[in-house]
């Protein structure tokens, strides 16, 4: 098969096309250029770029860099902004796979005639006995990335290959120290890639949008204080509440305070106890489906980040009511949908 | 050039009879280089390229006498760069749609507190070749005091260079572009140019490059910019056949294709083209796939292609410059290669197309 394998200059990435060699494919590497300013780390920086090409290099294939940077602005960082600005918290990176690696990305293979895109996630593609595609979880649950691939619809699982999908991440590690790949021992890129550690999203989203003062309140409407920046308080957060002043004593779960709600137009930011945290639905948008809509009486679990623990669940139409109740999840992020160790769609909380 | 990199390997400036013979050989290249270019051998500073070469030019004449630098817009990056990193003001002239500096406008820049005037001899991607005598008049008279450089590192292979310093004070050529090694170049000047070192040590190069000099490089330099001299006039002709029958052939097989500058003078190798609805990046993956090694202009750090600020400065929009492809011929290319290009470019731009 002709394949193009993504690589962002990780180990992961680096595996995977060695593993596609390996299997006999015809490969060529690809590093997508996506963020002109400054970051640390992640599929942006020279020197990602250059570990990329050095990997392909040393395995043999051709490598080139993609320019996609307007795509990414447009797709990615605009909205990222733009959610912020109206009280929301996206996940770029979900993002970031829906409109750059697996829509961009794979039309540009596509027109270059290659039967497959590759990258380096931890997740597995398998074809059942119908001809069906299935997205299922990687072989490492602490690596497991189906959550971010909820949006692989069946006509994008069947031009995608996940390698690295089989194996545990220390497994990876091993492969890649075995061939001497320099990127065995690189750290796993941990935060969003267009903003710098240095300032992070305060910095980032200060100098894009302005930041309103936010007044907070508690459950029952009392006037607590001020927060500077409503556009960084996200539903769900704990810190950076301790300038509120002591949390009652006498209240359920003392010590404990989330933000409970945003509301935008108001200003108004809601505290409250571990206890008005938790739903028992959670309402949706943008729902993408692996296959089909899932029957509405059938029990699937839900996972509510990355890595979260998954709880039984049951989907009905723009809601997901969950078997007991969780922690309110942010406007903005995304839930999944699994059936077993496969994922049967996501969408994003309203 | 291999002597000088094995049993002759020594440093010009030593005292001793190895040291001597290197320091020979880089005498002696600086006189025939000096003679192909058309300077004193006293004018010929040899530099790490052409890069070096262009900022030793803008950043030079700026420490020796600051002051406001006129460049074009269309001017190698090793020039704009430079200008900018001076912290002088830049007066940046326009071009137009051919690319070519309108010379009304440049005069309206020019004035007695213009320090350096920097115009390429031809552009290093459309090939388009300024008309520097008319250019130096409008300096001599609006700018006296100016220096009066050009970057002729793309012409230097097919252009009499003997012409850019009867117009130019300062002129800037490469190893590489002329045949030569990469990794030398040379600042050729008229006289003694007003210009200060901007790299500082042992003051070699007459006080203006500080550094042992590349001694197998600068015999390469001088041995290419000879034979570039002596094959100049028939490989033109050559080339220049080649080209336009490439050109012909692709814009008649491939819909959607415009030549860029087309109707003005151009270097004989040159070939830039835009095709409609196409990205270069994706083109040229189809091209090197095929065996066709071509470019499409400006890249970043990364490697990756951004929108040339030459096609910007010319009036292309963004779309159209990131759908570029510029294709070069040198002395050695073949007819089999171009009519293999021929056949390459327009299938690949087809298939871009189809899908």
């Amino acid at each position: 098969m002709r394949v193009l394998v993504a690589m962002s200059g990780g180990v992961d990435s680096s595996v995977a096309a060695a593993l596609l060699v390996s299997g006999g494919h015809d490969v060529v590497g690809a590093t997508m250029k996506l963020w002109g300013g400054p970051s640390d780390t992640g599929c942006c920086s020279v020197a990602d770029v250059d570990d990329a090409r050095r990997v392909a290099q040393q395995l043999g294939i051709a490598h080139h860099v993609f320019n996609f940077s307007e795509e990414f602005e447009r797709h990615v960082v605009g909205p990222y902004v733009t959610d912020h600005a109206a009280w929301r918290t996206p996940n770029p990176c979900i993002e970031c796979n829906r409109h750059l690696k697996f829509d961009r990305l794979l039309d540009r293979a596509d027109q270059l005639g290659f039967d497959a895109v590759a990258t380096g996630h931890h997740a597995r593609v398998t074809r059942e006995a119908g001809g069906e595609w299935t997205l299922r979880r990687g072989a490492d649950p602490a690596k497991d990335q189906s959550y971010v691939l909820y949006m692989l619809g069946q006509a994008q699982l069947a031009r995608v290959l996940l390698p690295v999908g089989e194996l545990t991440k220390s497994e990876v590690r091993k492969r890649a120290s075995a061939l001497g790949l320099r990127t065995a021992a690189k750290p796993d890129s941990q935060d969003v890639c267009f903003i710098s550690r240095r300032g992070g999203r305060q910095a980032f989203l200060g100098d894009r949008i302005p930041m309103r003062q936010a007044r907070v309140v508690d459950m029952t409407g009392a006037e607590l204080g001020e927060l500077p920046a409503l556009e960084l308080v996200t539903v769900g957060q704990r810190r950076g509440l301790g300038s509120l002043g002591p949390v009652d004593e006498n209240a359920p779960g003392a010590g404990r305070r989330y933000v409970v709600a945003v509301d935008g137009p108001s200003a108004t930011v809601t505290v409250g106890p571990p206890a008005a945290m938790m739903v028992s639905e959670i309402a949706v948008v943008q729902a993408a489906w692996v296959a089909v809509c899932p029957a509405r009486g059938e029990r699937l679990t839900l996972q509510m980040s990355a890595h979260g623990q998954p709880v039984g669940a049951w989907w009905s139409d723009g809601v997901v009511r969950v078997e007991e109740p969780v922690r309110r999840v942010a406007p903005g992020q995304s839930v999944v949908l699994y059936r077993d160790d496969a994922v049967v769609g996501g969408a994003v909380v309203r | 050039m291999r002597p000088w990199l094995t049993g002759r390997f020594g440093n010009p400036s030593g005292a001793h009879q190895v040291a001597r013979a290197a320091r020979a050989a880089v005498d002696d290249s600086r006189d025939r280089l000096a003679a192909v270019v058309g300077v004193d051998p006293g004018g010929i500073i040899f530099t790490s390229g052409g890069t070096e070469a262009d900022n030793l030019a803008v950043l030079g004449a700026i420490a020796a006498r600051p002051g406001p630098v006129v460049v074009t817009a269309v001017e190698h990056p090793a020039v704009m760069e430079a200008a900018v990193a001076s912290g002088q003001e830049v007066r940046v002239a326009p071009v137009d749609v051919n690319g070519l500096l309108d010379l009304d406008c440049l005069g309206r820049l020019l004035d007695r507190h213009v320090t350096l005037v920097s115009v390429q001899l031809a552009n290093h991607e459309t090939g388009v070749i300024q008309q520097l005598d008319q250019i130096a008049r409008r300096v001599r008279k609006h700018a006296p005091e100016a220096l009066f450089h050009t970057d002729a590192v793309q012409a230097a292979a097919w252009m009499d260079l003997r012409a850019a310093t009867a117009s130019a004070d300062l002129v800037s050529v490469s190893g590489h572009k002329l045949g030569g090694p990469q990794g030398i170049g040379a600042l050729a000047g008229r006289g003694r140019p007003m210009l200060r070192a901007i790299l500082h040590g042992g003051g070699q190069e007459r006080e203006l490059r500080s550094g042992t000099q590349n001694v197998a490089g600068i015999v390469g330099l001088a041995a290419a910019a000879e034979a570039a001299q002596a094959g100049r006039a028939a490989d033109s002709i050559r080339t220049r056949i080649l080209r336009d029958q490439l050109a012909a052939d692709i814009r008649g097989s491939a819909p959607g294709c415009v030549e860029t500058a087309s109707s003005v003078a151009r270097l004989p190798g040159h070939i830039h083209l835009r095709f409609s609805g196409i990205e270069s990046e994706a083109l040229l993956v189809l091209l090197d796939d095929a065996g066709v090694c071509a470019s499409a202009g400006a890249a970043c750090a990364s490697g990756a292609m951004e929108p040339s600020p030459v096609l910007l400065a010319m009036g292309v929009d963004k779309t159209d410059a990131l759908s570029s492809l510029r294709l070069t011929l040198g002395p050695t290319t073949t007819p089999g290669e171009v009519a293999f290009a021929a056949r390459v470019v327009p299938a690949s731009v087809q298939r871009l197309r189809a899908a």
